[in-house]
């Protein structure tokens, strides 16, 4: 356990002293958000309408962007092999990762994703669904794409594999999601799509890290 | 397993078999295609087109059976390491995706004369769109290392998650597709599909899976040949 | 440690990109024991310290812990093992101390010697710099001091000397001496003259490439 928190303790202050990596995440969810107006025009009702999945699938693309550097840095400097000899499970250090990457990228995306909402017009009633989604559907993002971040470790072009192989992983979490925000929207019953995405996190959290795992096993041998 | 685990054993059995099943293929899509496009009634509410069912939904039945196979060759990698099951995963997956591109080619072809639009986000067409998708990621997983090995390992893996995932996926858009299109569709099939039909559908099935065996064996004997080459390659000596 | 540990490796044969390396490769080792591994690049060295340390697979053949297969229980074997690859796994953005801090408090290790590793090493005053400023020889002795600071038995090397300079060559040595004199073992691969002190012995995993030769056991 101690082992487990001392390497998301690392993760977080290598975060923190490397802050510019997290800011670009966070800027390019903004930018992305900002282009759909522009390409789409500004009428209110039309951004209201669209605002749901706009922000989930921007949120699902910044976070891929993180991806391809979660393992690959460990590998590349040999720490990888370190962390294999930790004592710790490679399980374990997969989770260890996935709860670094939301701290560092998952949580901040949804610290900013109400104040983009507000730029799209979402009708007030959408807010706590769009929050309480996030909240749940982030961190089963990035368990998904840590195990598509081990998969990826020493790998040709390993930026956009890793989003080819996890994106269709994460259409559940898009589909509930959005529909939740809509449901908001619509003042309709927010809590199957929240009990959905939470059961989607409940099975994400045993499972990805045991994927993982054996994917980080592989590229260490 | 471990009866067709030796190589040169598999090798001659898939020799002794694709004659056999090239004559099956050939056979049997031959006498489908005689019996479904010619000799089976049109359908009383799709006409003609109900024709191209017979295409269509095989090739979505081998698209499925394709992913089994390349989760079952993943996971007797996993299990029992033996390169043979590896050569399998790799052959199945451009496999499965030709024939899941033929199902979505098929299913647009049929959609333009019953929909009135090439592409429908109907909840089957989405879900095969998806299993499109996932095999794409396996072709790339598999082929994006420098060691072989390290791919068809991490290919294996990812199909396994495939694996668990497809039907959470096919339930979401299931799911989603109900939100979205609450007006019925038509589909194709059902359960009162008529027996003249069916016989030319399964003969055509027949066929299809026919296919997939040759095109898969021939695949595993050309990676076998191509890992066999690697290794005299690498076996030479330095000078 | 108890001084009375021992490491067999026996019938070893691993290959690297489908390429045979060596081949029935055998050797002991006891509590004190050192051992150094030449021979030519691609000879093996790099992959018979990943197989010892419980990283790399063998084709055939196992790694023995006081008689137990070190793949049983890999995370009692990782405690053991201290262990320094050919890269220096820092991270730039952290200083030399938090460097060696952090993966002693990962793998679950007490830092009481930490201190007295980068004492010896010659890296107190250098420890609040971040890792990213120093020199690449300054980065090989900060990855060393962890393997100092680790109170492992077994310390693997993965060509320790790489950038470092004679005084930093002679603590090396003098760090390596009192890590045996406690009991602890050492397998090196080096090109270069580190001594590892009396009774060290030679191996070429190399010597063991062709199939059917002998397996010689050492020490």
């Amino acid at each position: 356990m101690s082992g487990f928190l001392a390497l998301i303790g690392r993760d977080l202050r290598l975060a923190r002293r490397q802050g510019a990596d997290v800011a670009m995440t966070l800027a390019f969810f903004v930018v992305v958000v900002a282009l759909f107006p522009l390409g789409l025009g500004p009428t209110p009702a039309l951004l209201a309408r669209i605002a749901p999945g706009v922000l989930w699938v921007t949120a699902l693309l910044a976070a891929m962007l993180s991806f391809d550097r979660l393992f690959q840095q460990d590998a590349d400097d040999g720490g990888l092999d370190l962390l294999a000899l930790s004592g710790l499970p490679l399980a374990v250090v997969a989770l260890a990762k996935a709860v670094a990457h939301w701290l560092t990228t998952g949580l901040p995306t949804v610290l900013l994703a109400p104040l983009l909402a507000v730029t799209l017009d979402l009708p007030a009633a959408a807010y706590p669904a769009l929050m309480a989604g996030l909240l749940l559907g982030t961190p089963t993002v990035s368990l998904l794409g840590t195990v598509g971040a081990a998969l990826v470790v020493g790998a040709r072009r390993a930026g956009v594999l890793v989003a080819l192989i996890v994106l269709p992983l994460t259409i559940p979490v898009l589909i509930f999601g959005v529909a939740a925000v809509e449901a908001g929207s619509a003042g309709l019953e927010t809590r199957p799509h929240l009990l959905l995405l939470a059961a989607l996190l409940a099975g994400a959290v045993p499972l990805a890290p045991l994927a993982a795992g054996a994917a980080l096993r592989q590229a260490v041998e | 397993m471990h009866r067709f685990a030796n190589p040169t054993r598999f090798l001659r059995l898939a020799n002794a078999l694709l004659p056999w099943l090239g004559v099956a293929a050939v056979g049997l899509l031959g006498y489908g295609l005689w019996l479904g496009l010619l000799n089976s009634p049109a359908d009383y509410q799709q006409g003609e087109t109900v024709r191209i069912m017979y295409v269509h939904v095989p090739a979505a039945w081998v698209a499925l059976a394709g992913y089994s196979t390349l989760a079952l060759a993943s996971a007797a990698f996993l299990v029992w390491k033996h390169p043979l099951a590896d050569l399998a995963a790799r052959a199945a997956s451009p496999v499965g995706a030709g024939f899941t591109a033929i199902a979505l080619v098929t299913g647009a072809l049929w959609g333009q004369p019953m929909w009135g639009t090439w592409w429908v986000w109907d909840a089957r067409l989405t879900s095969v769109l998806v299993l499109f998708f996932l095999y794409l990621g396996h072709m790339a997983l598999t082929n994006a290392f420098d060691d072989p090995e390290r791919g068809g390992k991490a290919g294996a893996v990812l199909a396994l998650v495939g694996v668990v995932n497809l039907p959470i996926i096919k339930f979401s858009v299931d799911w989603w597709n109900t939100l979205h299109q609450p007006a019925s569709v038509l589909r194709m099939g059902g359960s009162t599909i008529d027996p003249a039909m069916l016989t030319p559908l399964f003969v055509m099935a027949g066929g299809y899976f026919a296919v997939f065996a040759v095109a898969l064996l021939l695949r595993i004997r050309a990676l076998y040949a191509e890992r066999r080459l690697r290794q005299l390659r690498l076996s030479l000596p330095d000078a | 440690m108890t001084g009375t540990d021992q490491l067999d490796v026996r019938n070893l044969s691993a290959s690297r990109g489908g390429r045979p390396v060596f081949r029935d490769l055998s050797f002991s080792l006891a509590s004190g024991g050192a051992l150094r591994l030449a021979g030519r690049n691609g000879g093996g060295k790099t992959t018979l310290l990943r197989i010892v340390a419980g990283l790399g697979r063998a084709d055939t053949g196992e790694v023995l812990w006081n008689g137990e297969p070190v793949t049983d229980d890999r995370e009692a074997h990782a405690g053991r093992v201290g262990w320094l690859g050919h890269a220096d796994a820092l991270k730039t953005a952290l200083t030399a101390r938090e460097n060696v801090e952090a993966a002693l408090r990962v793998a679950g290790r007490p830092t009481d010697r930490l201190g007295d590793a980068l004492d010896a090493l010659a890296l107190t005053r250098l420890a609040e710099l971040p890792a990213g400023w120093l020199s690449s020889g300054q980065r090989r002795r900060t990855a060393l001091a962890r393997v100092l600071a680790s109170g492992a038995s077994l310390w693997l090397l993965d060509e320790p000397t790489v950038g470092l300079d004679a005084a930093s060559v002679a603590a090396l040595e003098r760090a390596i001496a009192a890590h045996r004199a406690e009991g602890g073992m050492v397998i090196a691969a080096t090109h270069t003259a580190l001594d590892l002190g009396d009774d060290a012995v030679d191996l070429d995993p190399a010597a063991h490439a062709d199939a059917g030769r002998l397996p010689e056991a050492v020490a």
